[in-house]
């Protein structure tokens, strides 16, 4: 409740903020009651394509939530000071997309209002019981440490020590979370795409590529509208690392594209080929998919520089790159790249209709406020110190 | 504390209407005690239980039925007198007993101010209707 | 509440482990929990055979599918991408995609072949079902409760066949004629053929079967050796689809 006004602090511009991000919720529930009467027909999903936008977003933003392990690893492990105050953003960006993860699942259900049925029923021998266990567990972990942080920083104490095992194990638990993500695609056995052991890998490749480069972007804006400065080197040291992360993306998105067209196994080659060249005459995802390739190799060019790593405004644009960039392939090409051509080898064209966006917008908008008010809360209590 | 006001006033409206049930029942206290007469079968005289049960228990009883009947496939109830029925509450309740399921069902439904069953969004009860009016 | 061994080893989170030990072992051994199973009672494994040499006799046939959807009110939509599908046809290059070669494709390629559920001995759609709302009986028929499906479409994506539908709309618009014995689905949960097992529980066989006047579609129980099922596997060539996924389909070609 106290910490609550900190977020009351009047300004014009902060309001219209807030006010804009409503009404786009609005507008996204509103969506999702039109889902609710006439069911997914609302959607661009499909028989073949059963899987779209709504999963492909939670598979992403479970990446950018795992991510914060960027910044509490160095901190708490090797005790690199200068995370300190990053390693609370970090965090409390990771409750944000925890929690649009849980709104991006809810919203793909056929029947919601049966989702109880997952703890009613829990079945451990679905992928998808212990990603629930996973992700509820990490949500809780990191709000409450967020929590505890913030208001031992409000009253000028040092945080209680029981806190410290529950950061420990947040650590391995950040990995699993993207880990077992990647397990609920890559033990289907009638689909090619996913069928590889180094998915989970990527996954957590691309995740500590595209995290800490939006908590760069979220650094720079911050200082820009409050003043706020996370420090050059805490904000360079995160450029090292979403560098080597991006590279070792790069690197193993190559092997998959070695191993399905050197070996020739049609089964393989056509994702591929439907994603980067285009199958049966549908080349709808092929200029996006080159988009995000050539988007990480210029923010790769962009950051392998230390010279131009520095420079903020190239860093901002290296950062913007690799986040679209990874967007494109995780958040889009991976889940419709996975289902298409379908096992009957049919390529059905899936595009997201104007309710099925207005949702996923509707979701983001969520996720902009919730960090808009954890931020501003933060900050707060930062400035009083 | 300047948003006292603000705050307080909040409060209030989420408590008003997170509590609409209990004040709209004691607003229409007279509508809502009047007694509902369901018409009882014709033709039977007791049900599958106990009507004291069935009027507060039903619910547990069809889902028990649909569990045994859908997922182990046990099709037979053997009711409390030692009397066997089918588990299938279109032919057992609604073909022999309840015919009008809007009557019967929904209308003691409306009454407890619980949404209307959706068995009939998928099970058919046309054949009901049609040998209840024969 | 009676926790049985199953569900202890479910609950307990070995189940995990426990399924990917029992695959391996399997995989070492050919050992499986069928054949063990099968000393202590007789069991019942329902198996289907499509004689496509058959099937083609009469052109444009579509006896079985009419049959069968009208069978279990499987409504009929105009757009493909939203269709209900228990049973259909397929271009054999599309249901076989290694059987073809470049010159036996123009006689083979276009050839309709039926296509349903195979009711796998080790249904991936089983395993990845987060509550359990589909699941292989102990007479091998993959069944589905429709009250308990969330609609997550886990399965659709497990299923190596494209065997499952999902409905993406209320279903009823799209049913001619409602055939009152066996329900309607409600929006929102997957569906798939089922093998007639509300006729198996009346001692009748699928309807696809009964209707073909050809006997193109013979059924039966793979576990009987002299059933006329297992006796048609004998004397002729059969092959399933994708046998190297492991997932042992009840449902054989005859080609």
């Amino acid at each position: 409740m106290l910490m609550f006004k900190n977020t009351l602090t009047r300004s014009r511009r902060y309001w219209l903020w807030i006010a804009s991000l409503l009404f786009v919720i609005l507008a996204g529930s509103l969506c999702y009651v039109l889902q609710l009467i006439h069911g997914l027909v609302v959607t661009g999903l499909s028989r073949d394509v059963s899987w779209g936008l709504y999963i492909a977003q939670f598979t992403f933003f479970v990446g950018i939530a795992a991510s914060a392990v960027m910044v509490v690893l160095p901190y708490y492990l090797h005790d690199y000071q200068q995370f300190g105050r990053l390693t609370l953003l970090g965090e409390l960006l990771a409750v944000t997309a925890v929690t649009m993860c849980i709104l991006f699942i809810f919203v793909d259900l056929g029947q919601p209002s049966r989702i109880f049925n997952i703890v009613l029923h829990p079945q451990p021998q679905s992928v998808m019981f212990w990603d629930m266990i996973a992700l509820g567990g990490y949500l809780l972990m990191n709000a409450v440490i967020a929590a505890v942080t913030l208001i031992a920083q409000r009253q000028h104490v040092p945080v209680p020590g029981w806190i410290k095992p529950v950061i420990i194990l947040s650590i391995p638990w950040a990995i699993s979370i993207h880990t077992v993500t990647a397990f609920l695609y890559s033990g289907l056995p009638g689909r090619s795409y996913w069928l590889t052991a180094i998915l989970a890998p990527r996954f957590l490749a691309s995740a500590f590529a595209s995290g800490p480069a939006l908590l760069i972007l979220l650094c720079l804006a911050l200082r820009k509208l409050t003043g706020f400065d996370a420090g050059r080197e805490a904000i360079q040291k995160l450029a090292v690392i979403v560098t080597y992360a991006l590279a070792i993306n790069i690197f193993l998105i190559l092997a998959e594209v070695f191993t399905a067209f050197y070996s020739e196994i049609p089964a393989h080659e056509e994702h591929f080929e439907y994603l980067f060249i285009g199958l049966n005459g549908d080349y709808r995802l092929v200029p996006w998919m080159w988009l995000s390739v050539l988007l990480s190799w210029v923010a790769l060019a962009l950051l392998l520089v230390p010279r131009w790593r520095a420079n903020i405004p190239r860093l901002a644009v290296a950062c913007a790159a690799i986040f679209i960039s990874i967007w494109l392939d995780k958040g889009l090409g991976l889940i419709v790249g996975g289902m298409v051509p379908s096992p009957l080898g049919a390529v059905t064209r899936y595009v997201p209709t104007l309710p099925e966006s207005t949702i996923v917008l509707g979701i983001w908008a969520v996720g902009a406020l919730m960090i808009t008010v954890f931020y501003k809360i933060t900050l707060s209590i930062w400035k009083e110190n | 504390m300047s948003d006292r006001p603000l705050i307080v006033a909040g409060l209030t409206l989420f408590v008003g209407l997170v509590s609409t049930p209990i004040w709209h029942g004691a607003l229409n206290r007279e509508a809502a005690m009047a007694a509902l007469h369901i018409k009882l079968p014709a033709r039977e005289k007791q049900c599958v239980a106990p009507a004291s049960y069935m009027r507060t228990s039903h619910m547990q009883l069809l889902e028990h039925w649909r569990n045994e009947a859908v997922r182990d496939g046990q099709r037979q109830f053997v009711a409390f007198n030692g009397k066997t029925y089918d588990k299938d509450p279109t032919r057992t309740c609604l073909t022999e007993c309840h015919t009008d399921r809007k009557e019967f069902c929904e209308r003691c439904h409306n009454y407890a101010g619980v949404s209307d069953p959706n068995c009939w969004n998928c099970h058919n009860d046309s054949h009901v209707a049609s040998e209840g009016n024969s | 509440m009676k926790i049985t061994r199953k569900d202890f080893l479910r609950l307990s989170g070995l189940g995990l482990l426990a399924l990917a030990g029992r695959k391996a072992v399997r995989a070492l051994s050919g050992w499986s929990f069928a054949q063990t199973s099968a000393s202590a009672a007789k069991p019942i494994r329902w198996g289907m055979a499509f004689d496509l040499g058959k099937c083609r006799h009469k052109d444009g046939c579509n006896r079985c599918i009419q049959a069968c959807h009208s069978t279990h009110n499987v409504p009929q939509f105009a757009d493909r991408a939203h269709e209900i599908k228990w049973i259909w046809k397929e271009p054999f290059q599309n249901v076989f995609p290694a059987a073809q070669t470049d010159y036996t494709r123009d006689f083979y390629g276009s050839l309709p072949v039926l296509l349903a559920c195979n009711h796998c001995d080790d249904p991936p759609c089983q395993d990845v079902c987060p509550v359990d709302a589909t699941w292989r009986r102990d007479d091998g028929v993959v069944t589905i409760d429709f009250h308990r499906c969330i609609g997550c479409r886990y399965c659709m994506a497990a299923c190596p066949y494209g065997s499952r539908s999902f409905n993406w709309q209320d279903p009823r618009p799209a049913i001619a004629t409602v055939n009152p014995d066996f329900p309607t689905r409600t929006k929102g949960v997957v569906e798939k053929c089922n093998f007639c097992e509300e006729r198996l529980a009346k001692g009748q066989g699928p309807a696809c079967a009964e209707s073909c006047e050809e006997k193109a579609i013979v059924f039966g129980d793979l576990e009987q050796p002299d059933s006329e099922l297992r006796q048609l596997l004998r004397s002729r060539f059969a092959v399933q689809r994708k046998p190297e996924l492991g997932t042992g389909p009840s449902v054989y070609y005859i080609v």
